[in-house]
């Protein structure tokens, strides 16, 4: 349960100095792209922010996002925060199980109703009265919207909870959907990725320690300070993409030279997402880095885009008997249309009477 | 319906539709103009046809010189039109790999930023074009509905594209969608309206260079 105390008290009780808690709040402005001036802001709200009680529903997911999140590395931003907020209810993380876990939420939801922070990762499934996901004989749709009662605001973690994810792909046999689509009235951020970057979850977090709202959001719902910039034009292979030097296949001499992975498939110009500059695994790399193309993963519908290794330029049907059996059908036509024109032209030549110089003489 | 949506069914459904009425109605048409056949030539041959219609496929290419002294800026503008519309068309790295997928194989592909400079180049002789149109009483006596659209479904793809290029006006996702979406407009028009002539051309002037080869004129 989320003990009464501040966060700067909660740091220096964990052997956090002073400088560190600073060097901290740095990171978290910086990380927020907030300008320096705002930095003893953030410390003074920081110092002051009670520990916010977290309830993390999963729903129909993969516990990439959780995996993705506990991989952060201390003693940065993400883990700090993680420290030092109140999970009081997570499936995975959670020590308490049954009954006990289902009270520990209905607890939290009590007693800090109206200002618990609800984060989702996983869709909730539609189909067949939402009965494909039940969490202690309780429909993800009904758990949703009982927790997104008390919610301050919800955060969605993953595309799955942001926009229905792999589960809604195509043919979508669950009826999977995002948390917006249910939730109406609350304030929601969309933290997409499959999974999202670590030090985004925790952003979005920060931002509403610090200044109690949710940071701006772009036509997604996702924060412009992490999906306001375009993968393609943050990438460092864009130079070649200019150049029109692309890879043609994973291990060509363009591929080892760094070349643009766009034949490849690389889905960056349509994405937007942080990945190219925080990277992953402690600033290690990023997809494209390590040689594949991006798929796209924090876009709505990514998994029917048409294929992780086509194009994007390229069209997504099957083109080349399509077009076979066009062009059957555009010779067909033209060679009726031949006929038919070749008919009435010997119809007319046999309908026409030679006229002779009688003929001609019999009119006037 | 959300732009990645519009994408989607731009590269999928849309285009499929797009590309057999293009194919299905390019070659009606030109079963149509072939269907109308040679008139027999009784006349003893002074000179090669086939040799004619072969030097007339690359010859009307080239603008006369009575005519580009009379008109430089139509026929220079024109000239300008034309090759940048091919370069994009066919020398982008995106288009190419359309094609390879199309034809399974593709060819070298130039600079994006050269592909760029051109289309803004391009999208300048459109605009001039028009205006050219327009300003001329006669030319804009003759104009037909069918000019001006066929001007409006060239020029389309060209400025969508330009805009995606560069991050231009709307998100990338969605321009990206209409420019295909304009691609897939010209394709419908094409076998249509006047630009059958992306292929018609080709017949016309080889009819006339057989027609003048086997009379012996240099043609």
């Amino acid at each position: 349960m989320a003990e009464e105390i501040t966060l700067l008290e909660s740091l220096r009780r964990r052997g956090v100095s002073r400088r560190g808690f600073l060097k901290f709040c740095t990171a978290t402005a910086s990380l927020m792209a907030l300008p320096p001036a705002l930095i003893p802001r953030v410390a003074a709200a920081l110092e002051q922010a009670k520990r916010p009680s977290v309830i993390w529903l999963s729903f129909q997911e993969c516990t990439g996002c959780t995996e993705s999140l506990t991989r952060s590395h201390a003693p940065t931003v993400e883990s700090l925060i993680f420290d030092h907020i109140s999970l009081d209810y997570h499936h995975t993380l959670q020590a308490a199980a049954g009954d006990a876990a289902e009270h520990a939420r209905e607890e939290a939801m009590k007693q800090h109703h109206g200002k618990y922070i609800l984060v989702v990762d996983g869709s909730i499934p539609l189909a067949e009265n939402g009965n494909y996901s039940t969490i202690a004989g309780i429909s993800n749709l009904e758990m949703l919207k009982e927790c997104a009662e008390g919610a301050a605001a919800i955060v969605s973690v993953g595309t799955c909870a942001a926009y229905g994810g792999l589960p809604m792909a195509k043919p979508n046999p669950t009826g999977a959907v995002g948390v917006s689509e249910i939730i109406k009235d609350k304030p929601i951020v969309n933290v997409p990725g499959c999974p999202p970057i670590p030090t985004v979850i925790t952003g979005v977090l920060a931002h509403f320690l610090v200044f109690g709202s949710l940071p701006e959001l772009d036509h997604l719902g996702r924060p412009k300070v992490f999906f306001g910039q375009n993968i393609h034009d943050r990438c460092y292979r864009r130079p070649f993409y200019e150049r029109g030097q692309f890879a043609e296949t994973f291990d060509d001499e363009g591929a080892r030279k760094g070349w643009c992975l766009y034949k490849l498939g690389c889905k960056g110009p349509i994405t937007y997402n942080a990945c190219a500059t925080n990277k992953w695994n402690e600033g290690t790399s990023w997809p494209v880095e390590s040689g594949h193309g991006c798929i796209g993963c924090s876009e709505p519908g990514f998994w029917d885009f048409g294929g992780l290794y086509k194009a994007l330029s390229v069209p997504t049907g099957n083109i080349g008997s399509t077009a076979v059996a066009a062009a059957a059908l555009g010779v067909a036509a033209g060679a009726g249309l031949a006929a038919m024109n070749r008919s009435k032209k010997q119809a007319a030549a046999k309908a026409h009477e030679t006229m002779t110089v009688t003929d001609l003489n019999k009119e006037t | 319906m959300s732009a990645e949506a519009l994408l989607a069914w731009a590269r999928g459904p849309a285009f499929e539709v797009a590309l057999v009425i293009f194919i299905a109605g390019m070659l009606l048409r030109l079963f149509e103009i072939l269907s109308l056949g040679y008139k027999t030539d009784l006349s003893e041959a002074r000179g090669s046809g086939v040799q004619g219609g072969l030097r007339t496929l690359f010859s009307r290419s080239l603008p006369r010189p009575s005519i580009l002294a009379k008109e430089p800026l139509r026929i220079i503008n024109s000239f300008v039109m034309h090759i940048g519309l091919l370069a994009m068309i066919f020398l982008f790295g995106p288009h190419v790999a359309v094609f390879e997928s199309l034809l399974g194989f593709g060819w070298p592909n130039l600079p994006s930023g050269v592909i760029d400079a051109l289309s803004a180049m391009t999208l300048i002789t459109l605009v001039v074009a028009l205006m050219l149109r327009l300003n001329n009483p006669v030319l804009r006596f003759l104009s037909t509905p069918g000019d001006y659209w066929a001007w409006l479904v060239t020029l389309l793809p060209v400025l969508t594209g330009y805009l995606a290029y560069n991050h231009l006006l709307l998100p990338y996702t969605l321009m990206l969608a209409l420019h295909i979406l304009s691609v897939e407009l010209l394709l419908i028009s094409a076998p249509f309206s006047k630009l059958t002539h992306m292929f018609s051309f080709a017949l016309s002037r080889w009819y006339q260079g057989y027609k003048a080869g086997h009379r012996g004129i240099e043609s």
